[in-house]
């Protein structure tokens, strides 16, 4: 009897773990699907499930106010977990059976590299919401986060600054995959070109979902310690963040001390550490929830309302984040430029994205650049405060044009600036 | 808290600090602001501020925030500690033109400490970024030294021992000028030898780099090195008596940071060591005396840390007042959830698997596949939110530079406590006894009389007990989600194997020198390559010794 009921009790929750994915399949003919491809589980859904959460609410939102022409759109989610490989295979889904018109997904550069050839090879599309490292164009992306000219270069451009702490010596500290990698390629080429030399410059990289941060930490006290001002500069990614943090605070390494700017946490990575330690500690993005203007005020409310209806874990202290404002930026553009092709075709659409423009939730009306794929966006670094949130120390005037092809790469000045084939 | 100030009530009295002779700019226009703040301080009533002082606090320019601070903390110490306070504490703000202090409900002018009724709507909050936040915490520290109570004062100088700037100096010698007490002197001095290492007098130079060879402090190794920086083709200190100094104060000090640095090195592999042993103490027992392989013993990790979370969660709600000691509370619930699951697990599954290894290694990784479903269904895809209790964040100062987090401290103690109590079970208790009867020879314990399979789920369950108190110690340090498991199940097998099966010696022994092997490693060739040359080694190791560190001894009935 007892065994019985705990194999009932096991069925249902099999069952109840597949219903996402069943209910997804339905179909409806007179609505436009949507594919969200994020990460719900593995190390990387601390960042993506809320990328999830704010395209569903950006779909959302555009249905009650009418759909894309005419049409509903419909949102089909599944979870890559984490998993490279299974990025791949979610998005051939994607396409291939859910026939959606356009996908909204990716964190990490590792698993937009995998699902790469897949959207290629059936002429999808895919909007790429992540700050990434550049070295890429291409034809069926849209990237609507920052090139490393519009988040890494500002940010250590201001730690080298009088206000940002005169740096003199940089530990380049990431987790260990393309993104990172590259980006330090390229702020070590940047270095050198500014005259820091080889030995004053440390890079360090750990595994996806390392937890032990306590040689590293050690590491970077040692090298501060040998002279000159030192600034860390992290590229560490997913939920090993909390870790780094956490094992910073306990150290005692102050930000007075030793600066560490982070380009992939913001507030929701944030929420799960005690802020208190690591206030003044750095973050670049090309938005923070902390801004104030009446466009963000909207999204912020818009999104918490969501998280209320929906009841999200922690629904009363939800913070919107860069990549989120990135994903609701991308979603609006990809509407109007579907309402400008009057189509959902993806060459149509292709087309009809260069040159659109959206009042963002960053404060400034943004455009995506009529060739090269990427959004013109502001620059913003923050300081962490005790509460989480991050205060702007220094900001762009405007909106930057993105160089995916860093000039700091040798070769790169002969790359084209816009996508083969079109 | 009041902010209302009155000058009666303070110990403060107004600075005249000694002028330095000759320093840099900084100095300079410091010196030229107190100028300044005195003569503001003259034609001012009470504690109300100079207007033109508070005006600098908000303006966006970095020099001018830190020159309006430093006129500030010269012309009005006492107030100006108030403001200043909450300055770095991010609760003055600014509304209307007027600066206000707001602290919870309390609302107070800065300028005048007149209270408000609420805080007006356009209210925004002030900031400072790094640099004004150096200036400002050092000016702090400046003010705090005059302080009525010994134990502030102390803090302040050390404070300033280990982030001094030129522009404290004055507070400096002043408070040198008073103070008594050894310790406080002592700081003092380190204080005044860091603020002047820039000054243009040779002589006073070279005496602040012989007093900070006797520092221990890290940042000091900075400054001092810095002296022996070339700029170009001359070097940036251009005494050669002074570099003669520093290099010799830079081997003084470079031998105490081997010193801390081996110890900090000893200290992480101890603490990876004693969270490798509480992940694989409980797989020691089950996977020793059962000879089970259960694939399922990450995810009993994982119900331990759950337990932990929801342990918070009650006392969040229910007895806010000791949210600090849920952490306690949580540690017997997590050794009863767990050991429960796992005694589920044993009845329903492994019970009716014995002896045949490939399928309890399969069934058990399916158990594991649905308890991570489970949770996923419950509990949601993300990671969980624990927050460590106040008294297990920060850290205790062993040696300058040598920080020892109190959460690693505290793990280390309840791994050697489990350790114990788990050592006092097997040994003194009857249970202890029937278990290692049936871990060495099954067929003979039945035979006299030892209930065999009760024993086995009991045994189940302690390790699995066990393992909700890994869980437990886990939720302090890494992440708590549905996959945290995962992470650990490789790990604990192979304390397990390397230590030698059904020995809690040879577990022990075996996470602490993985642990340490791990992180010296880590030191020499990072995270990714240490990971890859411990398992090389592992199986360098079992191709030598298949039986483990240790390998039990007497008469064994195989299978």
């Amino acid at each position: 009897m007892k065994r019985r009921q705990f194999f009932s009790t096991l069925a249902i929750t099999a069952a109840m773990s597949a219903l996402p994915w069943a209910a997804s399949s339905g179909f409806a003919a007179d609505t436009i699907k949507v594919g969200v491809l994020h990460s719900l589980s593995g190390t990387m859904a601390i960042s993506e499930t809320a990328l999830k959460e704010t395209a569903l609410m950006a779909i959302d939102e555009i249905n009650a106010k009418g759909g894309v022409m005419g049409k509903k759109l419909e949102a089909v989610v599944v979870d890559p977990a984490s998993n490279w490989p299974l990025f791949a295979e979610k998005a051939r889904q994607l396409l291939t059976q859910d026939k959606v018109a356009v996908v909204f997904g990716c964190w990490t550069s590792v698993s937009r590299k995998s699902v790469l050839p897949v959207f290629k090879e059936l002429n999808g599309l895919l909007f790429y919401p992540v700050q990434y490292e550049g070295e890429e164009l291409e034809k069926n992306v849209f990237y609507t986060g920052a090139a490393p000219n519009q988040q890494a270069i500002p940010a250590v451009e201001y730690l080298m600054s009088k206000d940002g702490g005169s740096a003199k010596r940089f530990v380049l500290l990431g987790t260990d995959y393309v993104y990172p990698r590259t980006t330090n390629k390229i702020l070590r080429a940047f270095l050198k070109s500014k005259g820091v030399a080889d030995a004053d410059i440390m890079e360090d990289y750990t595994p996806f979902g390392h937890s032990d941060y306590q040689t590293i930490i050690a590491k970077i006290k040692k090298f501060a310690a040998e002279g000159k001002k030192t600034a860390v500069i992290s590229t560490i990614n997913g939920d090993s963040n909390v870790p780094f943090y956490k094992e910073l605070g306990n150290a005692g390494l102050k930000a007075t001390d030793v600066p560490v700017v982070a380009f992939s946490v913001g507030e929701e990575e944030l929420r799960g550490v005690d802020t208190k330690p690591l206030v003044g500690h750095l973050a670049a993005w090309n938005y923070f929830m902390s801004l104030k203007n009446a466009e963000n005020d909207k999204f912020i409310k818009m999104y918490r309302d969501w998280a209320k209806k929906k009841k999200l874990a922690n629904a009363d202290k939800v913070v919107t984040n860069d990549p989120m404002e990135a994903t609701y930026v991308g979603i609006h553009m990809w509407k109007q430029a579907v309402e400008k092709a009057k189509s959902t075709d993806v060459d149509k659409v292709i087309g009809a994205m260069a040159g659109q423009s959206f009042k963002a939730p960053s404060g400034f009306t943004i455009k995506m650049d009529e060739k090269n794929h990427h959004l013109h966006k502001p620059v913003f670094v923050g300081e962490v405060r005790a509460d989480g949130q991050f205060n702007v120390v220094w900001k762009t005037k405007g909106p930057v044009r993105a160089a995916p092809w860093s000039p700091y790469i040798p070769g790169n000045d002969k790359k084209k600036d816009g996508p083969d084939g079109q | 808290m009041s902010h209302v100030v009155d000058l009666a009530d303070t110990h403060l009295s107004p600075a005249v600090p000694p002028a330095g002779c000759g320093f840099r700019l900084v100095m300079k226009r410091t010196l030229r602001l107190l100028c300044c703040g005195l003569v503001i301080l003259v034609g001012s009533a009470r504690a109300a501020m100079p207007p033109a002082a508070l005006s600098g606090l908000v303006a966006d320019d970095s020099d001018e925030k830190i020159a309006a601070i430093q006129a500030l903390a010269s012309a009005e110490p006492e107030s100006a500690l108030i403001v200043l306070e909450a300055l770095a504490k991010n609760l003055l703000m600014l509304a209307g033109g007027q600066l206000l202090i707001v602290e919870g409900e309390s609302v107070t002018d800065a300028a005048t400490g007149v209270k408000l009724a609420h805080v007006p709507d356009d209210a925004e909050a002030v900031t400072v970024n790094n640099r004004v936040r150096r200036e400002l915490e050092s000016t702090l520290a400046g003010l705090r030294l005059f302080a009525p109570d010994a134990a502030v004062r102390l803090e302040a100088a050390k404070e300033l021992a280990s982030g001094a700037e030129p522009a404290s100096l004055p507070w400096i010698e002043r408070a040198l000028a008073q103070a008594k007490d050894p310790a406080e002197r002592a700081q003092l001095e380190l204080a005044r030898a860091r603020a002047s290492l820039g000054s243009e007098d040779a002589k006073v130079r070279l005496s602040a780099v012989k007093t900070l060879a006797g520092s221990a402090d890290p940042s000091v190794r900075a400054l001092v090195a810095g002296r022996l920086v070339m700029d170009g083709e001359r070097y940036v200190e251009a005494d050669a008596a002074v570099r003669a100094a520093a290099a010799d104060a830079l081997r003084q000090i470079d031998r105490r940071f081997m010193l801390g640095d081996s110890l900090a090195r000893v200290f992480s592999g101890v603490s990876l060591g004693s969270i490798l042993l509480l992940a694989a103490l409980g797989l020691a027992i089950t996977y020793g005396v059962m000879g089970v392989i259960n694939m399922a013993h990450g995810e009993l990790l994982m119900v331990g840390a759950y337990t932990t979370y929801l342990t918070q969660g009650w006392f969040r709600a229910h007895l806010p007042d000791y949210v600090d000691f849920y952490v306690l509370a949580a540690i017997p619930l997590a050794f009863l959830a767990a050991a429960l699951v796992g005694a589920i697990i044993e009845r329903l599954v492994i019970r009716h698997l014995y002896g045949r290894t490939l399928e309890t290694l399969l069934a058990s990784w399916g158990v594991s596949l649905i308890l991570i479903q489970a949770v996923r269904v419950v509990f949601g895809p993300q990671n969980m939110e624990l927050s460590n209790p106040a008294w297990m964040s920060g850290g205790v100062e062993l040696m300058p530079g040598l920080v020892l987090p109190w959460n690693r401290i505290v793990i280390v103690l309840f791994a050697l406590i489990v350790l114990a109590g788990i050592s006092a079970v097997m040994i003194r208790t009857r249970l202890g006894l029937y278990i290692r009867a049936v871990t060495q020879n099954r067929a003979m314990a039945g035979c006299v009389g030892v209930p065999t399979r009760r024993i086995d789920t009991l045994a189940f369950a302690i390790g699995a007990g066990i393992a909700g108190l890994g869980g437990v110690a886990l939720s302090q340090i890494g992440n708590v989600g549905p996959d945290m498991g995962q992470g650990y199940i490789v790990d604990s097998f192979l304390v397990v194997v390397v230590g030698g099966v059904g020995q809690l010696a040879g577990a022990v022994l075996a996470a602490l020198g993985l642990g340490i092997a791990t992180k010296f490693l880590e030191g020499v060739a990072g995270a990714v390559v240490a990971k890859i040359l411990v398992l090389i080694f592992i199986i360098l190791f079992i191709q030598k010794r298949p039986q483990g560190l240790f390998a039990l001894k007497g008469r064994f009935v195989e299978n």
